[in-house]
């Protein structure tokens, strides 16, 4: 089936693209979405690869990642899977450089986008963030923020000149599959959505300002099934035009949405493989016991 | 800037900087007068102690040795000790009450929202009215210590009161629950489970709020009034220390003001040893 | 007096009222007496007060008394008009200096400091609470208007075409008093100010640090919109403080009973004249009832103020509560 985008995207060249809006969305947007089909507000684009060689973090004195080494392949799905505390959470934080922003966190190792050491010299922090989104938890739009202002506020940070503010934040909440939801009401306060509606919400944030990775810590944990069903198949959707890494301790969730599945445990990485085969015929006799939840 | 990140602006990246500098300016500028008033403090105040300046009582004398602080430090313990002997039961007790008894009950909040108004009530209208209802009464003759400690009493009871329920709310029902379930009376709860819990946090708010009090002068100056000599009576009049101060600054005579800084560096340390131990035991709390 | 004790007879337990919660209800009484005793208190507390006052608004009238810019005691006239043009410029100075330095200091210490540097910058900040008023007084006199003196007449005499500005300085003055305010306000509304940023989530910083925002941009992002309405509090609970000090003031700003030509003229404010002339008006029976009105005015300017501040503040934290750091002085 030809997707029915107009033009496909090429990953910008320069920063330069990317900050007046490289890869323009108007052009994939509104026209499509009038007909109901979300996906097909997803124009593709390739996301970027990811590499970790030899990643550790810690906290404090507690080594939560331990000599990791793994490869993202771009506009695939990989989830992170294993017990809590194995360090899961912390290594996708080192994605995109988060991890370093609690007190007395560090990391060491290297992590490349494509080939950009993001922990290189010289590299800032904010302009990874950029590139790699990432949706939390626990959905955190701003609470003094409308529904509006919350999708918007990234793209204002960048600077709006060039960027048709109102069109990118339809786009966005298109993409997010709210914006039939939330259409009639974008100057509500976004705390006032349903928590399904939130983690959406938060999506189209992320979205707005076009990475190309999307990092997701667990996102569906705190919400019902129905709303968890809904970002699964956007999940689907996205990564048309995104990397995407998400973090879960629903092991049916990485079945169900996941090319990839890396199992890590007391912060080593066990295994990573074909979804399908992590879950059939693992190679490590621990991931076996994991996903048959001989222990948890 | 490696290539294919999106840079961050220029002026971006400099607004980032130029306002965690200028916070950072701020910050510094903020304890620029802590820095200058500690060390006029000690540089003036240490050159004003000696033994006679401890162990002498002010003279009065306009001329010649103008005698020390031994009348204004004791008399300031004793009526700010008096105060602590009103203040902090009954401070303590509506604490209570607002915890154990009242809760979220109409009469309570309307308790707590007085005992509000009471914390920005400024000392000086307390003053005012302390020597409106004890000394212009002439209850017990006119000025007198002890009408100085129930003005500093005033002062202090909101923010016993106030720290006292905070404290008081740490300590987990289940405590409370398990001691009614073993068939304990209230009043024994309270006093054999309740209070010695919070005991290390109620005795913090208590020592802070005579840390406050300690440095009060506006409430003195209506209730207790200005004396040279010692008095151990807190039915008389009594010397205190930020009255000392005050008194001395007024006169502006080199030798007085020399006086004034040595009792200000003594009222400063001795208000800091207070606060210190009040820090410490609230460390050692069992409860946050 | 164990409750509900078994006898050693080994009879059943009492299930009537045990001997030892005859005591409860006493307890209950005390407990519910001492706080309608607050009550009373201030209820008691505000009718004394006005009906000593009365003398002075028989004589001058409310309005006269509060709006007539005529305080001569040798004339027995008692307008508190300058009082309180005093009171309303020196807190206002405090606010406009201190405010801004203690918002600066919390978000310094909450959201930018390092970690080991945030116990001590804090307890160096509080410790200015800790400095009594009198000696803030003290220092301000002997230290500070002195050698601010030269910096004022230079100011004064540069820019002498904005309003308020230009003519004489003296050495005590409305500015040096509001300056020490400032100083006074500046632990208490910074430790408010800390408190409110503190409770701003954790989730909300990291989702704008995960959108690409720099340091500062997530605190215009995060934290001031959540925290804006507890800060207000804060400088309003500062204003509260500012506006009832009474000895530091009453000692820099010259005690001059009308309202002064620029910042840098001598003033009066309302709890200095209380502090001030107390001593004299003690056998002058409208004197007294004058300070006595002024004392009251000053309470319901701070009843006004805090009311206001903590309706800020309850909103911005929510329902957890504020420990007062202290008290007016």
């Amino acid at each position: 089936m030809t997707p029915p985008y107009t033009r496909p995207t090429t990953s910008p060249k320069d920063m330069t693209e990317l900050e007046t809006g490289g890869r323009d969305p108007e052009r994939a947007s509104v026209a499509e979405r009038t007909d109901g089909a979300q996906a097909r507000v997803i124009a593709p684009a390739k996301g970027r690869t990811i590499a970790l060689r030899d990643l550790n973090a810690y906290y404090g004195d507690t080594h939560a990642v331990r000599g990791v080494s793994l490869d993202y392949a771009a506009n695939q799905v990989t989830a992170m899977i294993g017990p809590s505390g194995c360090g899961k959470s912390t290594l996708v934080r080192c994605i995109n450089r988060m991890h370093e922003e609690v007190p007395g966190a560090r990391a060491e190792g290297q992590v490349t986008l494509d080939d950009i050491d993001i922990y290189g010299d010289g590299v800032d922090p904010t302009s990874v963030r950029r590139v790699v989104g990432m949706v939390f938890q626990k959905p955190n739009p701003f609470p003094t923020m409308s529904i509006f202002d919350n999708v918007a506020a990234g793209i204002r940070l960048s600077g709006t000149r060039g960027v048709d503010l109102r069109e990118r934040v339809e786009w966005a909440l298109a993409c997010a599959g709210l914006w039939d939801e939330v259409r009639d009401r974008l100057g509500a306060p976004g705390v006032g959505l349903s928590g399904g509606q939130q983690q959406r919400l938060c999506i189209a944030r992320t979205i707005a300002v076009e990475p190309e990775v999307i990092l997701m810590d667990e996102p569906c944990s705190a919400l019902d099934p129905i709303a968890t069903l809904r970002i699964e198949d956007l999940i689907q959707d996205l990564k048309e035009r995104y990397t995407i890494v998400i973090v879960t301790h629903n092991m049916q969730q990485a079945a169900r949405v996941a090319d990839t599945t890396a199992f890590m445990l007391n912060g080593e990485l066990i295994e990573h493989a074909p979804t399908e085969k992590i879950f059939s015929q693992p190679a490590d006799t621990r991931t076996e016991e994991y996903v048959t939840g001989k222990f948890g | 800037m490696s290539a294919g990140l999106p840079a961050v602006a220029g002026r971006r990246r400099n607004a980032d900087r130029a306002a965690r500098a200028g916070l950072l300016v701020l910050t510094l500028v903020a304890l620029v007068p802590l820095v200058l008033i500690v060390f006029e403090l000690l540089s003036k105040g240490l050159g004003a102690w000696s033994w006679t300046f401890f162990t002498t009582d002010p003279t009065g004398r306009f001329l010649g040795d103008p005698g020390g602080i031994r009348s204004a430090i004791i008399g300031s313990i004793v009526m700010v000790a008096i105060a602590t002997a009103i203040a902090v039961p009954i401070g303590i007790g509506v604490a209570l009450y607002l915890v154990e008894y009242g809760k979220s009950s109409r009469f309570a909040d309307v308790v707590r929202y007085f005992v509000d108004v009471m914390t920005g009530v400024p000392s000086v209208v307390f003053g005012l009215f302390v020597y409106i209802v004890l000394v212009v009464s002439q209850i017990g003759g006119t000025f007198a210590g002890w009408k100085g400690s129930v003005a500093l009493a005033l002062l202090m009871l909101p923010v016993v009161t106030r720290s006292g329920e905070v404290v008081l709310n740490l300590v987990p029902d289940g405590l409370r629950e398990a001691a009614l379930a073993l068939g304990a009376p209230r009043w024994r709860v309270v006093a054999r489970i309740v209070l010695p819990t919070a005991l290390p946090g109620l005795t913090t708010g208590s020592l802070l709020a005579v840390a406050r009090a300690a440095g009060e002068t506006a409430p003195l100056l209506f209730t207790v009034a200005f004396v040279n000599g010692l008095s151990l009576d807190p039915s008389a009049r009594m010397n205190s220390l930020p009255l000392q101060i005050f008194n001395d600054v007024g006169q502006a005579q080199d030798r007085l003001v020399q006086r004034a800084w040595g009792a200000a560096l003594t009222l400063v340390v001795l208000i800091l040893l207070v606060t210190l131990l009040a820090r410490f035991i609230q460390k050692r709390s069992r409860l946050a | 007096m164990a409750a509900g004790s078994i006898s050693a007879t080994g009879d059943r337990p009492n299930l009537g009222r045990s001997p030892g919660s005859r005591l409860d209800p006493w307890m209950q009484y005390v407990l519910t007496g001492l706080a309608a005793l607050i009550l009373a208190l201030i209820g008691f507390f505000f009718v004394r007060l006005f009906v000593e006052a009365r003398p002075a608004f028989d004589r001058f009238g409310y309005f006269g008394f509060v709006f007539d810019n005529n305080w001569d005691v040798s004339r027995s006239q008692y307008g508190a008009w300058p009082l309180l043009v005093g009171t309303l410029i020196t807190s206002g100075i405090a606010l406009v200096i201190g405010v801004p330095i203690a918002i600066a200091a919390a978000l310094y210490v909450t959201e930018l400091c390092p970690v080991r540097l945030r116990q001590p910058l804090t307890i160096l900040l509080e410790l200015l609470a800790a400095v009594p008023s009198v000696v803030y007084g003290l220092w301000g006199i002997f230290v500070l208007a002195p050698k601010l003196l030269p910096a004022e007449k230079w100011f004064s005499d540069t820019v002498s075409f904005l309003p308020f500005v230009g003519g004489t300085v003296s050495i005590p003055n409305y500015f040096v008093a509001g300056l020490i305010l400032a100083i006074m306000i500046l632990p208490i509304v910074s430790a408010i100010a800390r408190e409110v940023m503190a409770t701003v989530p954790v989730e909300n910083k990291e989702a704008a640090l995960a959108l690409g925002a720099t340091r500062w941009e997530m605190i215009r992002l995060a934290v001031l919109p959540y925290s804006r309405a507890g800060i207000s509090g804060a400088a309003m609970l500062g204003l509260g403080r500012a506006i009832g000090e009474t000895i530091a003031v009453t000692i820099v700003i010259g005690n001059a009973p009308n309202v002064g030509k620029s910042v840098f003229s001598q003033g009066y404010t309302l709890a200095a004249v209380i502090a001030n002339e107390f001593g004299e008006a003690a056998s002058d029976p409208i004197h007294r009832a004058a300070l006595i009105a002024a004392g009251l005015v000053l309470f319901v300017l701070t009843l006004f103020v805090n009311a206001i501040a903590r309706a800020f503040v309850n909103r911005g934290v929510r329902r957890e509560r504020i420990v007062p750091q202290g008290m007016a002085g």
